[in-house]
């Protein structure tokens, strides 16, 4: 076991955990950052995304030793009152079926948003590929991803 | 747990384990609860602050329940629902009946009791008001939480009266509105719980927690037909954060301090079994259904006519066979329950379709009162069927009981994929006699399945519509279990049905449309033995999907037909197919279906869009099959589920004939898999007979 000081969401946490718990596990059961979720554990179905310095990861196959200095965001620090356009297009277009898989697919399509703020069809389906959604919302998180774009502007 | 404040943060001051537990149950903020509400019956309570409190007792998994059934109280309320706050019931059979999510049947069964519910609190707002004010009721009206005096433009808030109202008479008998005078039912109302569920807040049985509580893992045997032998537990037991390692039934249970601690030393565990029972595989499947198939005894399930004659005097006999695998239900959040067994009583949390079952069986397995045991209801991360057992929610309370501390057990994707309780792996075998006209006088069904119980549904269409018919089934007992899975049965067997009437019409010559539309008449004017399917709520999907989807009027598109009953709703279905690189492409899905009265529009375009999307998914892509008693897919690297680009545009219908909601969490995904398979056919010339399409010889490479 070991101490590690994490920056997440603003702010300072210290978790002591050993060097291979995956980040995912330790947002859930050492920090109590639970809106990240379990799905596969093997970086497959997207439910665990979270942003490590801007960027989209599987936090379900990333070692707590790996994430040193980098800031991360998880869906608990998207915004302060949930407000984040993102999350506010998941609203608007009424998103969520049983909404297990959606703090991932958010976290996906706002990393997608920072990079690429005007996302064609083809551009949003090839970054939103990799989140699973067993409820099938698909069409629905299409239409979220591509209305967040136009709040963002 | 070891957590602190960095002194450098200063921003971070300490987590409190107890708020999060506190909204992992209550979606609605503690202000809410604390403004002085009064019940009004099960269903509802209202504040003097003019909070409307509804409370919801069926397990919400997605179906959208949570908000559909609060509107309809609303509704007969006339409710403000911005000031309406939505609450999960905990179980309480004295409260409530049937709170269970399955069978599409929530809102049929509640349907009348949620309007009562709404309509009897309102005419008791309109009792006192009538009372103050000194008028008739009758001259009263109610709109957005306001009992209205036309005559003299008076007006007072339901929050204004429900000290009063309370104390009225509970009236015997309310009227319900008009349909035509419907406000909230029939519009699309947006999810009560999205802001929760984008923000992350614990909603679900996996995100409870509990200061003392632990965690656990259980390895269960790895093959169906296999037991536990021994278990060496000494490695597993000394690593860090493990607090003890347990045996009970064929199950071994690592409890300790975090997920991923139990996880890591469950790996350390040596474990022997033995065979118990068969250890099948796939490929002794495929052997057994083929013979029986051709086996001498089987159960009857419907037989009207003479079937051999028929068959004998057939001018052209049509054959097919049609095979479904076996599918885990995967839902995104995996199996999980927390249970606290106290000498007192016993404490149960977490994601169920069926709390009442739990509860029997947990009181049944511990010996007690099912009185003593509490029921809280989270959010499920889907069902699809796999939470209608109890089997992990008895393992926690099991393991609870040993170990005499409050314990949450967590499943990985690998131990939900392999433990089981699959939708059941069938074959059939459909046979069809026409005339020297095409008209098909007579039908034969055979289904034969893995733990299926029974794999036909002998009164649905064409039951009925042909004179000499004759369903029969077989069933072979596995140590694989199984269980309903959403639409159980009628999910593949939709497809077969309609990829095979499909066939038929072919061979008779006839438009897939028409020939079903005759088929229907034929019942309407001669009906053979028992109908129990509506026959003009069916023949009015049919006609809406050949409209809206242009049935027989584009050039140059492949389309399929399919329709279906199930539960108790009607749902017709075009797939539209194009090629590419040789492999069919699903371009397009028109749906129209009749569920009666839809509630929430929104919720009621999901449920269509979502089945859809599941019919299509399992049908093309996914496949459990096994090997030694062992599945061969433990995760989605290797279980394939549809994911957004493969999936089609999707265009919804509705039929609105007026009649009161007949449900809609399962009817549209059983038509799917068909409506795809004859239109894969037109653009390809192949008929697909058995599921996953994609892993059939014909696509395989492509
Ligand atoms: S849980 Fe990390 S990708 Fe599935
Ligand atoms: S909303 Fe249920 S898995 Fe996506």
């Amino acid at each position: 076991m070991a101490i590690y000081k994490l920056q997440i969401n603003g702010r300072s946490y210290e978790a002591d955990v050993e060097a291979d718990t995956p980040l995912l596990w330790v947002l859930r059961d050492n920090l109590g950052l639970v809106g990240t979720k379990y799905g596969c554990g093997i970086a497959q179905c997207g439910a665990c995304t979270v942003h490590v310095n801007g960027n989209a990861i599987r936090s379900c196959v990333y070692p707590v030793s790996a994430v040193g200095e980098s800031k991360i965001t998880t869906i608990e620090g998207l915004s302060e009152k949930g407000d984040h356009p993102v999350q506010l297009a998941w609203d608007e277009v009424d998103v969520p079926q049983c909404g297990y898989c959606q703090a991932g697919q958010i976290m996906t399509a706002t990393a997608l948003l920072q990079k690429n703020p005007n996302p064609n069809t083809e551009e949003i389906e090839n970054a939103m590929n990799g989140n699973i959604c067993r409820c099938g919302t698909y069409h629905r998180i299409r239409e979220a991803v591509a209305l967040a774009a136009t709040k963002l502007k | 747990m070891k957590l602190a404040a960095t002194a450098g943060g200063g921003l971070f001051l300490g987590f409190s384990w107890t708020s999060s537990v506190a909204s992992a149950l209550e979606v609605v903020s503690d202000t809410a609860l604390a403004a002085g509400k009064i019940d009004f019956n099960s269903y509802l309570a209202l504040s003097p602050d003019g909070l409307i409190t509804i409370f919801s007792p069926n397990p919400e998994l997605g179906q959208n329940i949570k908000t559909s059934f609060p509107m309809i109280v609303a509704e007969e309320l006339d409710a403000d629902w911005t000031k309406v706050k939505v609450i999960q019931a905990p179980l309480d059979t004295n409260k409530f009946e049937r709170q269970v999510t399955g069978g599409s049947g929530a809102v049929p069964h509640s349907w009348e009791r949620l309007r009562k519910a709404g309509a009897t609190a309102r005419q008791m707002l309109i009792e006192a008001a009538a009372k103050r004010w000194k008028v008739p009721a009758s001259s009263l009206s109610t709109e957005n939480s306001m009992v209205i005096h036309k005559a003299s433009g008076r007006k007072l808030s339901y929050g204004e009266l429900v000290t009063e109202a309370a104390k009225m008479p509970v009236p015997a008998e309310v009227k319900l509105k008009e349909p035509k005078d419907f406000k909230l039912i029939g519009k699309a109302v947006r999810n009560v719980d999205n802001h929760e569920m984008v923000t992350g807040k614990p909603l679900y049985g996996i995100d409870f927690y509990r200061d003392g509580m632990l965690f656990a893992m259980i390895q269960r045997p790895t093959a169906f037909g296999m037991k536990l032998k021994s278990v060496d537990a000494a490695a597993a037991k000394a690593m860090p954060g493990i607090v003890d390692v347990v045996t009970f039934k064929n199950n071994v249970a690592v409890v300790g301090k975090s997920t991923w601690q139990v996880n890591k030393a469950r790996k350390a565990l040596k474990i022997a079994y033995e065979k118990e029972g068969a250890l099948e595989s796939s490929a002794d499947h495929d052997r057994l259904f083929k013979e029986l198939l051709d086996s001498k005894e089987a159960t009857v399930r419907r037989k009207d006519g003479d079937v051999d004659t028929a068959f004998k005097n057939a001018a052209k006999v049509v054959k097919g066979e049609y095979q479904c695998p076996f599918l885990s239900h995967a839902p995104m959040e995996p199996m999980n329950f927390f249970a606290h067994v106290r000498p007192d009583g016993v404490e149960l949390v977490g994601p169920t379709q069926t709390p009442e079952r739990a509860r029997g069986e947990v009181a049944k397995l511990l010996n007690i009162s099912p009185e003593k045991v509490t029921v809280e209801l989270t959010r499920l991360g889907g069902g699809f069927g796999r939470r209608l057992a109890a089997d992990y929610v008895l393992e926690a309370a099991e393991l609870s009981s040993i170990i005499k501390a409050p314990v949450k057990v967590i499943w990985t994707r690998e131990d939900d994929m392999t433990g089981g309780t699959y939708r059941p792996a069938v074959r059939y075998r459909f046979e069809a006699a026409l005339d020297a006209k095409g008209n098909m006088i007579g039908y034969k069904l055979r289904g034969v399945g893995i733990n299926s119980g029974n794999p036909t549904r002998e009164d649905n269409f064409p039951s009925g519509a042909v004179d000499n018919l004759l369903i029969d089934s077989v069933e072979h007992q596995s140590p694989i279990t199984t269980g309903p899975w959403r639409a159980p049965i009628t999910n593949f067997l939709a497809f077969a049905e309609q990829a095979f009437l499909d066939e038929v019409a072919e061979a008779a010559g006839k438009d897939p449309v028409q020939f079903r539309l005759a088929l229907l008449e034929k019942a309407k004017k001669a009906p053979v033995g028992e109908i129990k399917y509506d026959i003009d709520r069916m023949k009015g999907v049919i006609e809406l999907a050949a409209e809206k989807s242009g049935w027989g009027k584009k050039k140059g598109v492949a389309q399929g037909f399919s329709v279906y009953f199930s539960h108790r709703s009607y749902v017709a279905q075009v797939g539209e197919v194009e090629l590419k690189n040789g492999a069919p492409v699903v371009k397009k899905i028109y749906a129209a279906a009749d569920c009666g009265q839809v509630i929430n529009l929104s919720g009621a375009n999901q449920q269509v869009k979502g089945g859809v999307v599941d019919g299509l998914g399992h049908a093309m892509y996914s496949n459990l099959t096994f090997k030694d008693g062992a599945p061969e897919q433990n995760n989605f690297s290797t279980y394939r589920l549809i994911r957004m680009k493969e999936v089609p545009e999707i265009d919804v219908h509705f039929v609105n004939n007026g009649i009161d909601p007949t449900g809609l969490g399962e009817p549209a995904l059983p038509p799917t898999g068909g409506a795809v398979a004859n239109a894969i056919y037109k653009a390809t010339g192949k008929r697909l007979r058995n599921q996953p399409f994609m892993q059939q010889a014909e696509f395989k490479s492509a």
